[in-house]
């Protein structure tokens, strides 16, 4: 974008701004991503490696993909599902609806895993009855899939729902007119209109799943091999001072981030897929 | 023509379009049973705590210190995050360098990256004999353990908000509003001032708040470079978790529902403001 | 043939259309002509049983089909913006409508693409079904539109906007085009437009249509030469409007008298409706409208005259032929409208 001399700042100003805009990022972002890998490698890629394969990080690697390939499928079904309902029809009380979808942004992960303490512990609301038929929710794998699923409630619908919206709903008209069954038309003409957005979606909404911390914190009870997922495998590292096998477990971890953010971009350039706003 | 409110024969207006039923029927019941239900029980155990008890243990000093930690810091953060959110917006949307979609990338960073890997990372960087911890030290200035260290890495988590919500509203912004300001005979930073800023304010403001809200709560990257110190740098959500591991069920969540009420009052309040600054920019 | 009965329809408190009645005989070409918000579309989409009416029945051949589903119907709807499914190659779109049939009645793959390479030839596309939509011109995207609707063998062809969306040249054209496809197939059309020109030039029948009323059914000669409301009058074709009064069988315009028969209309105020090609002009002389030319200029074939009636205040516009000299700015003259039609107060 070339813009006209009347409209932009000296290239001085413009070099201040650029730098000052990259010290920032460079501070802030990238060197706290440089430190996870430089600390994890700190004792050479032996010990970088015997960290992850050891027993407990191992399992916490397994629970951390278990707690996804649940809870991101349940949330991009959920998410197809409002955003069908929300973008192809008018009702009343549709803005309320998408309100009350955005809820769990606005609750601190703490709390997010403490409703659920609340309703499904000990001496939570349906504790007597869980322990009276021997189920256990709460410091068990369904509370953490639970809590993960409440954190990442609103990431796939609220990638669907703007989206849908703004293509309208006549590719679905015309299907329909020319003897379209509702499958029929959401498999063939919705779906692929909407594919790269719920790529994004699931992206986002996975990286949330693998990465939550708070929420999984407080409804896990950290039991090694059991219910420690990988960040809270890399939290007692730490706290046990294995400051190597804390930042190897997280080097993991940030390459996902990595890898997420790859994907995210490849799906913006290519495809042309723009991400209106801000999100999460 | 579909624009229009829901018919008067119903609540919903009548469509070709098949699934309504089915996929509102779902999404309410799944909002229900995994949202509103687990949301209630705070509100339903609050309720049933008694009034002296919430005021008791929702309003110890040291819970007040908490909050006032929580909340200053995300204030802080906010602001830091609403001027540098915009520089880098602005030079994102407005100038070409090379790396360009490499720094917009590395922007959702904070979004994608686990919040305990970024806690230990900032506290490897910040703590006194961490990178740049060391450099600090000598200079009487402590990061770490400290409010200031907890300002850093709300820092880090609100970025992408600011910059994700100015972005498309700086990019929209039309060249041709520049260019009238400019040919009226405005200097570069009184177009900046008296255009630029009023029209990207709300988008800011919006950022802020979203910023802020998530300050507030955040847990996982604030705890390993706070400390951690009762009344000193303890903050809300760390002590939801302390008590719930004496099993103070009322008092983590008499502590909840104060954080909770307090952020919707504050996000209220914004909304309140800018939805009075956009009538204003309409009439 | 298509009944509309008693059709009425509203969107929350805003009344889309109010008790619409309309008959369409077979093989006819209709135009929904009106302003934008007069319900034109609203009374086509339930037409085709895209929108339901909250009054009334629509009838094909005497059979109630409200209940109906739009796929139903037997009817082709054309969008718009066309609603091409961009995903899909052109010959993909075309055989939507056949592929999504259930087993028992769907063509084989083969036969499928035989018949939407079959129809893409039909509308001057062949050879272009390996393209996707994006790859099209505007023009060409809307005969992709037309196919696919004609794939399914509709009995009624609707068209919303036809040509809306389609630059002066390319429109033209594409509505000679329609208008013989439409009676090579045999087809019954009802198109939705807000262009007067295009619903004189293409359609049997125009329904002129505002504020969700029927205002006139009619050919393009009724409409134009027999307008049945101010309104129809005002928006087919162009006008001079004046105000004038009624008083004792005689219409007044400034307190002069013109040479205007009032005919059934009782006295008081009313308006005075004439085209700019039905006025002649004459040196002083009485009844007529005095006026002073203020501008002349070439409008086709003849001369657009504007003159100004000082007394109303109103700029009078007249077509004469261009063959006469055209008379001077200044020039103080005399307008006699030959055809005028004088319509109750107050309309629009």
């Amino acid at each position: 974008m070339s813009r006209a001399a009347a409209v932009t700042e000296s290239r001085l100003a413009r070099a201040l701004l650029i730098g000052g805009a990259m010290a920032f990022l460079g501070f802030f972002l990238l060197l706290p991503l440089l430190a996870v890998f430089s600390e994890g490698l700190k004792q050479g890629w032996s010990a970088f490696a015997a960290a992850i394969v050891e027993h407990d990080a191992l399992a916490a690697i397994r629970l951390t993909l278990i707690i996804a390939v649940i809870s991101v499928p349940l949330n991009v079904v959920f998410g197809i599902a409002a955003s069908w309902a929300i973008a192809k029809f008018n009702f009343k009380g549709k803005s309320l609806l998408i309100t009350l979808i955005d809820l769990p942004f606005s609750v601190s992960p703490v709390v997010s895993g403490l409703i659920f303490v609340l309703l499904f512990g000990a001496h939570g609301l349906l504790g007597p009855w869980l322990q009276a038929h021997d189920l256990k929710i709460i410091f068990a794998v369904p509370g953490i899939v639970l809590a993960t699923v409440f954190i990442t409630f609103p990431f796939v619908a609220r990638e669907l729902i703007p989206l849908m919206m703004e293509q309208g709903k006549d590719d679905e008209e015309a299907a329909v007119s020319l003897g379209a069954n509702g499958w029929q038309t959401f498999w063939h003409v919705t779906l692929p209109n909407i594919r790269w957005g719920l790529l994004y979606g699931v992206l986002l909404c996975n990286a949330r799943a693998m990465g939550e911390f708070g929420a999984v914190s407080v409804v896990s009870g950290h039991i090694r091999g059991m219910t420690n997922t990988m960040p809270l495998h890399v939290e007692i590292l730490y706290n046990e001072y294995d400051f190597v096998g804390a930042f190897a477990v997280a080097s993991l971890l940030a390459v996902l981030a990595l890898v997420t953010l790859v994907a995210k971009s490849v799906l913006e350039w290519r495809f042309d897929y723009h991400h209106g706003g801000a999100g999460h | 023509m579909t624009l229009f409110a829901a018919s008067r024969a119903g609540w919903r207006q009548p469509s070709v379009l098949p699934g309504f039923g089915l996929t509102f029927g779902f999404s309410l019941t799944w909002l229900t049973l995994i949202v509103l239900i687990p949301l209630a029980t705070i509100f339903l155990k609050t309720a049933g705590m008694g009034w002296s008890a919430f005021w008791a243990v929702g309003f110890s000093d040291r819970a007040l210190a908490a909050y006032r930690l929580s909340f200053g810091t995300a204030a802080a953060a906010g602001v830091v995050n609403a001027l540098f959110g915009l520089l880098v917006a602005w030079v994102l949307v407005r100038y070409q360098f090379p790396g360009k979609k490499l720094v917009s990338a590395l922007v959702d960073l904070p979004f994608a990256l686990p919040t305990a890997v970024a806690g230990i990372a900032l506290t490897a960087l910040y703590a006194p004999n961490g990178w740049i911890g060391q450099y600090l030290e000598p200079l009487g200035v402590k990061v770490a353990f400290t409010p200031i260290g907890i300002v850093i890495a709300l820092v880090f988590i609100g970025l992408p908000f600011v910059v994700r919500s100015v972005e498309p509203v700086l990019a929209d912004l039309g060249k041709d509003v520049e260019e009238a300001a400019a040919t009226l005979g405005a200097s570069r930073a009184q177009t900046f001032v008296r255009i630029i800023l009023p029209a990207i304010g709300p988008a800011l403001l919006t950022g802020f708040a979203l910023a802020f809200a998530r300050g507030v709560g955040e847990y996982g990257s604030v705890i390993f470079i706070s400390g951690n110190m009762p009344g000193k740098t303890e903050i809300a959500p760390l002590l939801i978790v302390t008590q719930l591991e004496q099993y103070a069920y009322d008092g983590a969540t008499a502590i909840a529902t104060v954080m909770m009420v307090a952020s919707f009052a504050i996000l209220l309040g914004i909304n309140l403001i800018q939805a009075w600054s956009r009538r204003r920019a309409m009439a | 043939m298509i009944t509309v009965q008693n059709i009425s329809k509203r969107f929350g408190d805003y009344p889309a259309l109010h008790d619409i009645n309309l008959t369409i005989q077979p093989g006819e070409f209709i135009a929904l002509l009106g302003p934008s918000g007069s319900g034109k579309t609203t009374l086509l989409r339930i037409i085709a049983g895209l929108e339901f009416q909250d009054g009334g029945k629509v009838l094909f051949d005497g059979e109630d089909v409200s209940d109906r589903k739009v796929a139903e119907r037997g009817v082709g709807f054309v969008f718009q913006h066309y609603a091409l499914f961009r995903h899909m190659t052109v010959a993909e779109n075309v055989g939507f409508g056949l592929s999504v049939r259930g087993r028992k009645d769907r063509p084989s793959k083969s036969e499928i693409k035989a018949r939407a390479e079959e129809l893409l030839s039909l509308v001057q596309l062949g050879g272009l079904g390996n393209r996707y939509p994006a790859q099209l011109s505007g023009g060409q995207r809307q005969r992709v539109a037309l196919a696919r609707a004609l794939a399914v063998e509709p009995q009624l062809l609707l068209l919303d906007e036809p040509f809306g969306a389609l630059d002066a040249k390319v429109r033209k054209d594409l509505r000679r085009w329609l208008r013989q496809l439409h009676e090579q197939m045999g087809l019954t059309s009802i198109f939705v437009t807000h262009d007067q020109e295009e619903a004189l030039e293409l359609a049997d029948r125009i329904v002129v249509m505002d504020h969700g009323v029927i205002e006139q059914v009619g050919t393009a000669e009724q409409v134009y030469m027999d307008p049945a409301s101010p309104f129809v009058s005002d928006f087919v074709g162009e006008i001079n409007r004046l105000p004038v009064m009624i008083a004792g069988g005689e219409v007044q315009l400034g307190g002069i008298s013109l040479a205007i028969p009032a005919g059934e209309h009782p006295d008081g105020p009313a308006q005075l409706h004439f085209r700019p090609h039905d006025v002649e002009l004459a040196d002083h002389q009485p009844g007529g409208l005095p006026i002073t030319i203020s501008n002349i200029f070439r409008k086709g074939g003849c001369w657009r005259v504007e003159g100004h009636h000082a007394a109303v205040d109103r700029v009078i516009e007249i077509d004469l032929d261009a063959g006469v000299a055209p008379p001077i700015i200044g020039q103080q003259l005399v307008a006699f409208p030959s055809k005028s039609r004088i319509f109750a107060a107050g309309c629009p």
